[in-house]
This record gives structure tokens, C-alpha cells and sequence, in this order.
């Protein structure tokens, strides 16, 4: 997977603006509680991942310390500590996803992508992830892209999803 | 039919919007409260309804709010738990995507009850979406003058925010929601002081479920005493059951507390009977956390009643026979479910959203899952079911939070009401093969399960 150490770390004015607005919501002295959203922001901004640099832009924002940056960011499932593909493929495969078939979905993309769960393709375009109930009981079993839920699933209609992002280059942003 | 109090307009099209949401009722509720109520008025109504908390536990909600300490000059918030993660239990996403202001509308009232002029709405990171739909309606009420500074000219002013988290169960524990809104890990802090004293930044806070601060509008509307009146006994009002797993109609149903169970499961209002007319092996009343019950206990009690959809009627029996109504993750199983199996995803679960901050449940979590899975591969021992029983028996009670106890209960539960099936695992486990659901999934007749 390429990654380049060379890109600069900064938030475009626009983003920034969003930022402030973020930090701006919470009582004098309270500006830590931004920081789950500003981390989302920066993971959508900065690849996908949180590199050690992005978590220290984001200390630097915020105005505390990078180690209580680094202590949230590895504590929360969402954000990556690792670099991941362009589009992360969640699988849920928690009860109710599993009695409806999670495991099959979850083979089936493996064997597709030739890839594992956890793994990268080759071309860095798909990260498969399988995870923990993400409240879609009802219309199991499913896989989040980003922000998008994609539910009732069949093999077919994972087929069909996956050739169409290959195509698009898909990617996943929750932000 | 039974009563609708939150989802009566659920299928109405736009009513995510503020236009559409008022013209069937909405916001009626906080011009009631805020013109013709005192903030006591109104927490008296929540506490003569009989509201409990719909997030799990099931506390008195009226009880709740009058702990609440009132400090001169210190702010007091209302918080809302939409962290909604147990598995099982989708229906906070479906009140809150389908009927956004009906959440907003309820913390405005719950804002004023509680003398609070900031709410904020924890939800799970994975709905975004869900937040970006409320964000959304909060801008509308903002617009409309239902939030911001003298909200209707009553004076009282009051701001609500949406704050998302990052992928973490435990933060739907209350003191792990305030710790990760301040901006940190969530872990549970060790309670007293409860939040009611000292909860976010310190401060008097209250933190109730979506369903719970939904209901205070139906209460405020109505009144407490005609909500009480619905439902049965000590479990008044409607409730909202995520109903999943192996039946016709999966999906959200607000019910009448007092439903029977098994017309809940098989009448066509609800569940609508098992898929494909198979039996009913077991069910997960409440979300992952409560014990699972085999079919004959969970349609009826040990004394032969038929059981209810209702806190004391599952509880029926204590953990011997009984459940729990929990969040109203409703986790149906047909014959062909392995028992074990199922047990492997929710203790592999508990196992990847243990804080770590108390041995019992960080350590005991990963043992339960490895000798789960060492049991499902077939290398498992009967020592290893005693085994799995000791564990479970030392999580339990000795934890900061109750997800040490949310860990051991379906461990328990599981050995208690199918251990054969643990011993046939340790049996026969090396020649079962779980290929059921690629049939299912391809539309095969399914081969049975032996």
C-alpha cells in the first residue's frame, strides 16, 4: 500500500471553518469533547486512517495533548490506525447477521477480492472488515460502506455491488 | 390493533419533516408544557405515567428526574443515549430516521422539566446518517423558533446539539456516554456519584434512551395517568420491539405492553410465524444481553402461564426460567440454529467491546470466546462447558458497569437451557458442518440440522 509521506497535513479553509464551528459548540474549557468529531473529519480528510502526524495536527487543534488524541483513536473502533483501502468493506457478522447468513456474505467477498478478513487487495481499493452489530437486525444480513447502510443481502446483490464499485473506484467516507 | 403512541404517524410521507411532523400534532407537547405547565408539572406527569426506561434497564424515568440535584448557578444537561449498540435492538435508528423531530421534540420538553439550557444527542458513529437526518431537523426547529433563545415566547431558552461517537457498545453505559462526550475513552466510571449529581463536565445530568425521551410527548399530551392506563400493571404505556432472526416480518413494532408472546411471534401484526413454517427452538427477548429462553419457556412460564410482552412477565421465574424485556432486541431462532454457534457471536462480542478497565470482564470475555471456539471446532472437552459456567459465575456482580454481567448472562443462560447441545458439540463437533445458510442464502431447501 502507497503512502505518501510527503502530503501535507492540513485541514482546506472550508474545513476548518466546519472545525471551529465543532469546537465552538461545547461550554469554555469543555473544547476536549471535539475531538471525536474533529477525528472523524480528519480520518475523511487524511485517507481514510489516522497516521501519528494527523493525530498530532489534531492535538495541536484542539489544544491538548497528542497522547490524549492517541489514547481515544486506538480506544474506538471506527477510526483506523492502519492504513486501509479506498473503500472499507464493513460486514457485520454479530447474531442476528449471522443467523441470517452473515458468514456466507463474508466468504463470498473474501473469495471475490481474493482478499481476508482484515486484508487490503493488491491495487490498495478494498479493505474487508467484518464487525460488530451495527443496529440492522431487522434486515440482516448487512455490510456498511461509509456512511451507507446496504441491507437484506444476497449473494447476488453483493456480486453486483461489488462490480460496480470496481468500476467506480468506490470509495468510503462516513464524512 | 394495538395503540400506537410514537409510531401512529410513522408511515406518513414526510413527516421527517418539521411541516408535515406538526400538522399531525407535533410539538404540541412542549407548547402544552411550556405555556400551561411548570417544569415540576411536567416531571410529575412522566413519574404518575409509569415510564420506564426504555434502554435496558427499565428505571423509573419520573424517579430518575427528581434525583436530579438543582445547585444554584451550576448548568444541568440533558443527555440522550443513541448509542443504541446491543445487538438485536434497531429501533432508536428507525424512530429517529423516520420521525426525527418526534427525539427533538421530546428534549426540548425533558430540557424544560429538567431545568436544563443544553441537551446533547449521543449517537453511534456508524449512524451517521441518522445524525446528519437530526442535525437536519434541528435546523428546522431552530428556524421554526421551537429551539434556540425564548423558545415560543415562553422565555425559556434551550440549544441541543448532536455529537457522534466512534464505535464503541460501552458507551451506551451512561458514565461511559458522559466520559466519551467529554472527549475521551469510555470507560464507566465507578458510580456514586451517580450522573444525576455529577455527570457530563461535572455537572447535574440526566441520560435516557431515544424511546424513553420520545415518550415524555405522548405523556405531556395525554397526560401520565391516561398513559398509565395502557399496558399492564407496572409496564405501562408501548414499547418498541426490534424484532429479527428467523421470521416473516422482521421489523420495528410498537406494542401495547402486556402483548402475549407467542401472539407477538406468530400473529401476521407482528412477527408473522417462523420462516418457512419451521419450529421455534429459542428466543433472545431483550437484545444480547438477556438470558436466551428454548421455545416452551419463552411462550409460556414455568407455572404454565402464557408469558407477556411486559417487564414482569418475562422476568417470570427469575433466570431460572425467565428474562429480561431489556432493550426489545427481539432475537427469534428456528430448529435449525446452533445454540453454540450463536453463543461463540455474542460472547466474541462482549469480548470486543470490553473496556479493559476491570479484570473480571476483560479477561473473562476472551477466555469464554477462546473456549467457545475451541468447543465449536470440535477439540472442546465437558470440563470445558463446567468451565465455561465458572468463568461466567466470577463476571458476573464484579464489574464497574453491567457489561460483566451483559457478558455472563447469555454464557449462563445458554449452559443452563441447552447444555446437551454444548455436549454434543464436544461430541460430534468435528462433523458438523455449518452450511445451512448457504442454502439459505440461495434459495436451496435447507438440509436439517444434525
Amino acid at each position: 500500500m502507497q503512502i505518501d509521506q510527503k502530503r501535507e497535513i492540513r485541514f482546506s479553509d472550508e474545513t476548518m471553518a466546519t472545525v471551529q464551528k465543532i469546537i465552538k459548540r461545547y461550554p469554555e474549557g469543555r473544547q476536549k469533547s471535539a475531538l471525536i468529531p474533529v477525528l472523524h473529519i480528519a480520518q475523511a480528510e487524511f485517507d481514510g486512517w489516522l497516521s501519528p502526524a494527523v493525530m498530532d495536527y489534531v492535538a495541536s487543534i484542539i489544544g491538548i495533548q497528542s497522547i490524549e488524541v492517541y489514547e481515544v483513536a486506538s480506544f474506538y473502533s471506527m477510526f483506523n490506525m492502519k492504513p486501509v483501502g479506498k473503500c472499507l468493506i464493513e460486514v457485520c457478522r454479530t447474531s442476528s447477521c449471522w443467523l441470517m447468513g452473515a458468514e456466507d456474505v463474508v466468504k463470498h467477498i473474501e473469495n471475490k477480492l481474493k482478499i481476508k478478513d482484515g486484508e487490503t487487495s493488491a491495487d490498495g481499493q478494498f479493505t474487508l472488515k467484518t464487525v460488530e452489530c451495527l443496529g440492522s437486525c431487522g434486515t440482516a444480513p448487512m455490510m456498511q460502506v461509509g456512511a451507507d447502510y446496504y441491507e437484506n443481502l444476497t449473494l447476488e446483490k453483493v456480486d453486483s455491488l461489488l462490480d460496480q464499485w470496481k468500476v467506480e473506484g468506490k470509495r468510503s467516507r462516513y464524512c | 390493533m394495538g395503540k400506537k403512541l410514537l409510531l401512529e404517524h410513522i408511515d406518513v410521507p414526510g413527516i421527517n419533516t418539521l411541516s408535515v411532523y406538526r400538522s399531525k400534532g407535533g410539538y404540541t407537547a412542549l407548547d402544552k408544557a411550556l405555556k400551561t405547565m411548570t417544569p415540576d408539572a411536567v416531571v410529575e406527569e412522566v413519574k404518575t405515567s409509569g415510564l420506564r426506561g426504555r434502554g435496558g434497564a427499565g428505571f423509573p424515568t419520573g424517579m430518575k428526574w427528581s434525583f436530579l440535584a438543582k445547585p444554584e448557578g451550576v448548568p444541568r444537561y440533558v443527555v440522550c443515549n443513541a448509542d443504541e449498540s446491543e445487538p438485536g435492538t434497531f429501533k432508536d435508528r428507525y424512530l429517529m430516521e423516520k420521525i426525527p423531530h418526534l427525539l427533538i421534540e421530546g428534549m426540548i420538553v425533558s430540557g424544560f422539566a429538567l431545568g436544563a439550557k443544553s441537551s446533547y444527542i449521543y449517537i453511534r458513529g456508524e449512524y451517521f446518517y441518522v445524525a446528519r437526518i437530526l442535525e437536519q431537523a434541528i435546523a428546522e426547529a431552530y428556524e421554526a423558533g421551537l429551539l434556540g433563545k425564548n423558545i415560543l415566547n415562553s422565555g425559556f431558552d434551550h440549544d441541543c446539539y448532536v455529537q457522534v461517537g466512534a464505535g464503541a457498545y460501552i458507551c451506551g453505559e451512561e458514565t461511559a456516554l458522559l466520559e466519551s462526550l467529554e472527549g475521551k475513552r469510555g470507560n464507566p466510571r465507578i458510580k456514586p456519584p451517580f450522573p444525576a449529581v455529577a455527570g457530563l463536565y461535572g455537572c447535574p445530568t440526566v441520560v435516557n434512551n431515544v424511546e424513553t425521551i420520545a415518550a415524555v410527548v405522548p405523556i405531556v399530551n395525554m397526560g401520565g395517568a391516561a398513559y398509565a392506563g395502557i399496558g399492564v400493571g407496572k409496564s405501562t404505556g408501548t414499547k418498541l420491539i426490534s424484532a429479527s432472526g428467523h421470521i416473516n416480518k422482521p421489523g420495528v413494532y410498537e406494542i401495547e405492553l402486556g402483548v402475549p408472546v407467542e401472539e407477538f411471534i406468530y400473529s401476521d401484526e407482528y412477527c408473522g410465524g417462523i420462516k418457512g413454517d419451521r419450529k421455534l427452538k429459542a428466543v433472545v427477548a431483550g437484545g444480547s444481553s438477556v438470558p436466551i429462553l428454548p421455545a416452551d419457556l419463552i411462550l409460556k412460564t414455568a407455572n404454565g402461564e402464557p408469558r407477556l410482552m411486559s417487564y414482569e412477565s418475562l422476568a417470570d421465574g427469575g433466570f431460572a426460567s425467565g428474562t429480561m424485556l431489556g432493550s426489545g432486541g427481539f432475537i427469534v431462532m428456528d430448529e435449525s440454529t446452533s445454540i453454540v454457534k450463536n453463543l461463540y457471536t455474542f460472547t466474541r462480542f462482549y469480548h470486543h467491546e470490553s473496556c479493559g478497565q476491570c479484570s473480571p470482564c476483560r479477561e473473562g470475555t476472551g477466555w469464554m470466546e477462546k473456549i467457545l471456539h475451541k468447543i465449536l471446532h470440535g477439540h472442546g472437552s465437558i470440563s470445558d462447558v463446567d468451565l465455561l459456567w465458572d468463568i461466567q459465575s466470577k463476571i458476573e456482580g464484579k464489574t464497574i458497569c453491567p457489561l460483566g454481567d451483559a457478558a455472563a448472562w447469555p454464557v449462563a443462560s445458554a449452559i443452563r437451557h441447552f447444555r446437551g447441545e454444548f455436549e454434543e458439540f464436544v461430541r460430534n463437533g468435528h462433523s458438523i458442518k455449518d452450511v445451512r445458510h448457504y442454502y439459505r442464502l440461495n434459495g436451496l431447501p435447507e438440509p436439517a440440522y444434525s
